[in-house]
């Protein structure tokens, strides 16, 4: 708020990227490796912003990716920190879970595609499927890794306090591992609308990324760029509404213990 | 009804050949060996010894943190097995839980106990009038000082009442003015909630100030090598510091510590050996 005065050199700089884009998609520059020759103008793809924002189809493509995501998401959300708390605090659930996941990690989730199309009954269950596994390791592993970050002195200091092994659980090592377990769903989350984009670009009917990359075959050009635009203000929408939660749900972490 | 009609009994320690061992397979010592000792219900005991020499490891075995390797521990005639509300264990740094608030804090003994929030809450805010935190209640645990949050982690110990209160050098971690306001603020507590008080340090002044008896320890293994009862009468105060009797007892104490020959040997805590490893970097993506 009190650096007001840095606003004005932010926003030419915003402006000059705008400028260069209009002359470069306008005078069909070609610099030889890239050629902005098939790019459309900032202006075509307000033109373009604008019908979409008319037709139903707009309703229709963010329905389907919103929901895609949400499920996927959620249920990635609950089983990360559901196994990353039971790995962080038993060597035995350690020891029998964390092998085969760690198998499973190295694998990027949009590698996953192929077989997931043959594994799940619908694309609908296979898109699911991608943002559940992209959101899945980030949130396990951060969980895991704010459980056994929490101090035993705190734990000991509850046990003799009286407080039995659900009781710590609840009170000590959930809460110790909330802002890990915070930034773990903040990955997540931006990782998941990756994977669904990719998803829905190669097996789905609906869908952002599905309206991206028909855009493209049917030559819509400027509606490719109104496709992406979209997308990365989706992703950072949810990632914003992730770490505002976050904060919500951790206020002793945030602003150097204020009480609201 | 009031905190201090709900004094708590105090607890009788028998210790047998007790011994404890730390450490895995070649690197494993017995950090004390073969202790024999007793402590009578409501003594205030301080346990001296130089840095290392296993005085916080013998605590952390009254607490039940830590198991023997040999010889029984009794409290009250049982045989110590796990942690206890009734033995209260206060740590060097402040244990409180950093996502409560200093008074769901001083009353999570009783949240434990299955005490509804009004009636716990109410009981907690007393304890804090007790230790003279009652207007930071609302207060996270990191906004308070460090006397501040040792004096909530005692109010917060003696809600549940302990037969036992076990303190490792609680007072450690504070400027020299604040400890002395610190030590005489136990005391205080002391004569209303009459307990048995096991006190560590290294701190020869305030052993002396604040004990009935100071059992004095030497490292490697840890063993008492001299039993104090001391005489000086309550309630003590500052100039007690200064007395001859005091400086007399003093220079004895001097003089036991000073037979050890000088080796630093890593600090032990009441759950074992120092955690210096950190865990491993996770690139969590």
């Amino acid at each position: 708020m009190t650096q007001l005065y840095r606003w004005p050199l932010r926003l030419a700089s915003l402006a000059a990227c705008l400028l260069f884009w209009q002359v470069a998609a306008n005078q069909r520059l070609d610099l030889g490796l890239i050629a902005f020759t098939y790019v459309p103008t900032p202006a075509a793809v307000l033109d373009a912003a604008w019908h979409l924002l008319q037709s139903s189809k707009l309703a229709d493509h963010l329905g389907s990716s919103l929901g895609r995501v949400f499920s996927g998401y959620l249920a990635a959300a609950v089983a990360g920190v559901l196994l990353g708390l039971a790995i962080g605090r038993s060597k035995w659930a350690e020891d029998s879970l964390l092998p085969p996941l760690e198998v499973l990690r190295p694998i990027p989730a949009v590698a996953w595609i192929p077989l997931a199309i043959l594994m799940f009954p619908s694309s609908e269950a296979s898109m699911i499927f991608i943002t559940f596994t992209g959101a899945l390791f980030p949130i396990l592993l951060n969980t895991v890794h704010g459980v056994e970050g929490v101090d035993p002195r705190l734990v000991a200091s509850a046990r003799s306090l009286g407080a039995g092994r659900l009781a710590i659980l609840r009170e000590v090592i959930l809460p110790g591992a909330a802002p890990s377990i915070v930034t773990g769903l903040a990955i997540g989350m931006g990782t998941s609308w990756f994977c669904l984009v990719t998803a829905e670009m190669i097996s789905g009917q609906f869908g952002i990324g599905y309206y991206t990359w028909e855009s493209y075959t049917l030559q819509n050009y400027p509606d490719i760029v109104v496709g992406m635009l979209l997308i990365g203000v989706l992703g950072m929408v949810s990632s914003t509404l992730v770490r505002r939660l976050g904060a919500f749900a951790t206020p002793w972490y945030q602003s150097g213990g204020k009480r609201a | 009804m009031s905190v201090y009609q709900q004094a708590p009994t105090p607890g009788r320690i028998d210790g047998r050949q007790l011994s404890i061992r730390l450490g895995q397979g070649r690197e494993a010592f017995e950090a004390v060996q073969r202790l024999d000792f007793a402590i009578e219900p409501g003594e205030f005991v301080c346990i001296l010894g130089p840095s290392g020499c296993g005085k916080s490891t013998l605590l952390g075995a009254l607490a039940g943190h830590l198991q023997l390797s040999g010889g029984s521990l009794l409290v009250d005639g049982n045989a110590v097995a796990g942690p206890s509300p009734q033995r209260g264990m206060v740590f060097q740094h402040h244990t409180l839980l950093p996502w409560r608030s200093v008074l769901d804090n001083v009353a999570f003994g009783l949240k434990m106990q299955g005490i509804g929030k009004a009636q716990r809450r109410e009981q907690a805010l007393e304890m804090l009038r007790l230790v003279g935190l009652q207007d930071f209640a609302q207060r996270w645990p990191n906004q308070l000082s460090g006397g501040m949050q040792q004096r909530a982690e005692i109010a917060r110990v003696l809600i549940n009442r302990p037969r036992l209160l076990l303190m490792d050098e609680p007072f450690g971690a504070l400027d020299a003015q604040t400890r002395a306001r610190m030590q005489e603020l136990l005391l205080d507590i002391w004569t209303r909630i009459r307990t048995t008080v096991v006190f560590v340090t290294h701190d020869i002044d305030e052993a002396l100030f604040l004990a009935d008896r100071i059992l004095v320890m030497s490292p490697r293994p840890g063993r008492f090598i001299e039993d104090l009862r001391l005489e000086f009468p309550r309630p003590r105060n500052a100039s007690l510091l200064t007395s001859p009797g005091f400086t007399h007892l003093k220079r004895h104490c001097l003089e036991l510590l000073r037979h050890e020959d000088g080796r630093e040997l890593p600090r032990l805590t009441p759950l074992g050996l120092p955690t210096t490893d950190h865990p491993p970097l996770r690139i969590a993506l």
